[in-house]
């Protein structure tokens, strides 16, 4: 049993970046279909947790023994805890295949990710356009920096994104809302960075999608410091789904909102090669629909996206919609992290803070740059903070008694920490691809899992320790211990690549502009396009690659061009 | 923040890792589905009781509340029931059997009749001996009761508000907020 329905325009997927091309075409004029997955959550309302206190769970915020049995993937890492609980998709009715670890994190509900990011939103720079071209990686970016930075621009001015002017060529500057203050201890680290390195290196206030100026126009409050964003947000001072796009979207009055709808494949017309709509599969009845457009948007983040390329026109090519330019699944990146250096700072115990902050400090990549050649290519950053010790320290010599209790009671000493996030090359081998033997709950192939770092990032993470412990120790840091905590791909929730923008179709999945070559009224602007990854959160990116590709396919439209 | 390396700085800073409820107390413990354990184990009122005793003794009551005041006792029992393996379990659980044990070897009677100087001095000794073992990579179960009595002490309401300050919409950030010996932390480090 069917129906059809028609739509201008269905976007699958309603996270970061599906948002964005929810709003952008709605607000051209079209009538949108806006697909999920999972669940709705209604801003405010469907916050469930956002006004609780530690103390209001009953486990304190940990998870419990069953919730680890439940989430096997989750559980590798603080993702899995009390608060967030039912915010992560059903590792029972969605798994995946791991031919080797992979920690996949996914948002499956109205909002995806955008409730459960980071938030953190930095700019790629015209180096990081160029570097794949310049070093002989992968494929060459099919675009560089003036054609993204007026949509640098106008996406960072809607989201509200906090920060400040650096007038750096790598970490290029963008449309900032004030930032969110460094404390007293950061900002006098940052002087002696500063100071150390002649100010080749730079601690600065992290760039995040907090904003610190109320936007009244979109029913925002600034940020009340709770630093509770993962719970939903009740003042809308982050960014997502909920609190910027969607609203948007739906005062046009052109949104159609579909919870529960898997899209199963982007159906084909091989007459016209072009997409005439998609299947869905309501994820409660099963029952199965199919809805037309003229323009669709794959935006159901970078693996589901890829997946339902590789589930589409496999009568044509049994790779999917895409595979003939031999890279589909292929040049999975992430960012690799989990490795820096904390120490103590003396001084400063006349001083505490008030207020707990959504973001820290950011150090900018400074390895690679000019003429510097390291034995790999490339960069990263960091990011951190500073702060008292809180009770949960390391009190062994205080035993028991009033003495403890008295001494818990006040803060700790200052310390200070940061781990790097490095780029991932792109590479052919780290791949995902179909695995037709295991099924989902609903009957559907599931994605399995390919994917290592190799010799470059290896190679990179040494310096990404020794240097945070040089820079630690350059600022009179005191007792700096470097670490590395391991890595597997996947930890850093920044999937990327798989349907990579190229200029040729031998080569690449979309061009330009977003578009799919083999069917250019499809278009891909999650983190799947990515061609490479740089070393900087990459959502601002998505953000910026959706409204550029939605006002190039409402142009297209216009002059009959996608028909 | 929440950003995760900044949990696992603390972690890093604070030596040994919390134990149940986390990922990061080690995958050998957490690995699949573990088995459940032939019988449920399950605390007794006394249990509740002795456990609410031993707390009081690491965090006691002041001219500010202690443990017992934050029903710690039933705290421990919750977490411990629902957030550790089975194998910390039966750590857990026979650590109160060896508690008592070891009070009637040592005073001829149960800890609940120790007098609190005895207490102080008996748990004071169980907490050196238990930090001993932890060094040599042993789990003592008196590490797991301190580390729950501070955890769930300071995450109370009356340890959070009445011990430790906590405001819950700040409102605004201050990053040189002056302070002067005797005020009291933030509940939550950032």
């Amino acid at each position: 049993m069917s129906s059809t329905q028609h739509f201008d325009a269905i976007v699958v997927g309603s996270g970061i970046s599906g948002g964005w091309a929810a709003k952008e075409l709605t607000e051209k004029g079209l009538k949108v279909l806006l697909l999920e997955r999972g669940r709705n959550i209604e801003h405010i309302k469907d916050y469930v947790n956002a006004h609780k206190e530690p103390w209001n769970y009953p486990h304190r915020g940990r998870p419990t023994d069953e919730m680890k049995r439940n989430h096997p993937v989750l559980q590798r890492d603080f993702v899995l805890n009390e608060e967030t609980n039912g915010m992560w998709a059903n590792e029972q009715e969605s798994p995946y295949v791991e031919k080797k670890r992979f920690d996949w994190y996914r948002g499956y509900h109205v909002g995806g990710r955008s409730l459960l990011w980071g938030r953190q939103s930095y700019r790629l720079s015209q180096r990081d356009f160029e570097a794949n071209l310049r070093e002989g990686v992968a494929v060459d970016w099919p675009i560089r920096y003036e054609d993204i930075a007026p949509w640098y621009d106008y996406v960072e001015t809607y989201a509200g994104i906090a920060g400040t002017v650096e007038g750096l060529d790598h970490l290029p500057d963008g449309k900032f809302l004030p930032p969110v203050e460094l404390n007293i201890v950061e900002k006098d680290v940052a002087a002696r960075i500063k100071k150390a390195y002649g100010g080749k290196r730079l601690m600065i206030h992290s760039r995040t999608a907090n904003i610190t100026q109320p936007k009244p126009e979109q029913g925002r409050t600034n940020c009340q410091y709770r630093n509770k964003c993962w719970l939903g947000c009740p003042f809308g001072a982050y960014f997502s789904t909920q609190s910027s796009t969607l609203p948007a979207a739906m005062k046009t009055g052109n949104l159609t909102l579909r919870p529960f709808s898997i899209v199963s494949q982007v159906l084909y017309d091989k007459d016209k090669k072009r997409a005439r709509g998609v299947e869905v599969i309501d994820a409660e009845t099963n029952q199965t629909y199919e809805f037309t457009a003229n323009v669709i948007f794959l935006n159901a983040s970078s693996f589901n996206s890829t997946w339902i390329l590789m589930n589409s026109a496999t009568d044509i090519w049994p790779g999917g919609l895409g595979s003939s330019s031999g890279e589909l699944g292929h040049n999975v990146m992430d960012h690799h992290f989990r490795v820096g250096a904390s120490g103590m700072v003396e001084g400063f115990e006349d001083k505490y803070y008030y207020g707990r902050r959504p973001a820290g400090f950011y150090v900018p990549r400074f390895r690679n740059l000019g003429d510097e050649k390291r034995n790999y290519v490339r960069g990263f950053g960091y990011q951190g903070a500073a702060s008292r010790d809180d009770w949960n320290r390391d009190v062994a010599e205080m035993g028991i008694g009033a003495n403890l209790k008295n001494a818990l009671a006040e803060p700790g000493a200052w310390s200070i920490g940061m781990t790097a996030f490095g780029e991932m090359l792109p590479h052919h081998d780290n791949r995902i691809y179909l695995d037709r033997s295991v099924k989902d709950k609903w009957g559907l192939p599931v994605l399995a899992m390919d994917v290592e770092i190799r010799e470059n990032e290896k190679a990179m993470r040494k310096d990404m320790m020794q240097d945070a412990i040089d820079m630690f120790e350059a600022a009179g840091v005191k007792n700096v211990k470097g670490a590395d905590w391991g890595y597997s791909p996947g930890m850093g929730i920044h999937d990327m690549g798989t349907a990579r923008m190229g200029r040729d179709p031998k080569n690449s999945v979309p061009n330009g502009f977003n578009q799919v070559l083999d069917a250019p009224n499809v278009f891909v602007t999650d983190g799947a396009c990515m061609t490479s990854a740089s070393c900087v959160n990459p959502s601002l990116t998505y953000m910026a690659l959706t409204a550029r590709a939605v006002d190039h396919a409402v142009k297209e439209l216009k002059k009959g061009n996608l028909s | 923040m929440n950003r995760r390396e900044l949990l696992k700085m603390i972690a890093a800073a604070t030596g040994t890792a919390m134990i149940g409820g986390t990922a990061l107390s080690g995958t050998a413990l957490l690995s699949g589905c573990a088995s459940r354990p032939q019988t449920a184990l399950v605390f007794s009122d006394q249990d509740i009781l002795l456990l609410d005793e031993v707390a009081e003794t690491i965090l006691p009551r002041t001219e500010t509340p202690g443990a017992k005041d934050a029903k710690v006792g039933e705290f421990m029992r919750v977490f411990v029931t629902d957030c550790y393996t089975p194998e910390e379990q039966v750590i857990f659980h026979k650590g109160l059997v060896s508690l008592e044990e070891n009070c009637q070897k040592n005073y001829n009677r149960s800890f609940m009749a120790l007098q609190p100087n005895e207490r102080e001095a008996f748990i004071g000794q169980l907490d050196k001996y238990a930090i001993a073992q932890s060094s040599t990579g042993n789990t003592h179960y008196f590490t797991m009761v301190k580390q729950l009595t501070l955890f769930g002490f300071f995450t109370s309401e009356i340890g959070a508000t009445q011990v430790l300050r906590h405001v819950s919409i700040p409102g605004y950030f201050d990053g040189e907020l002056p302070y002067k010996p005797g005020d009291r932390a933030w509940a939550t480090r950032w």
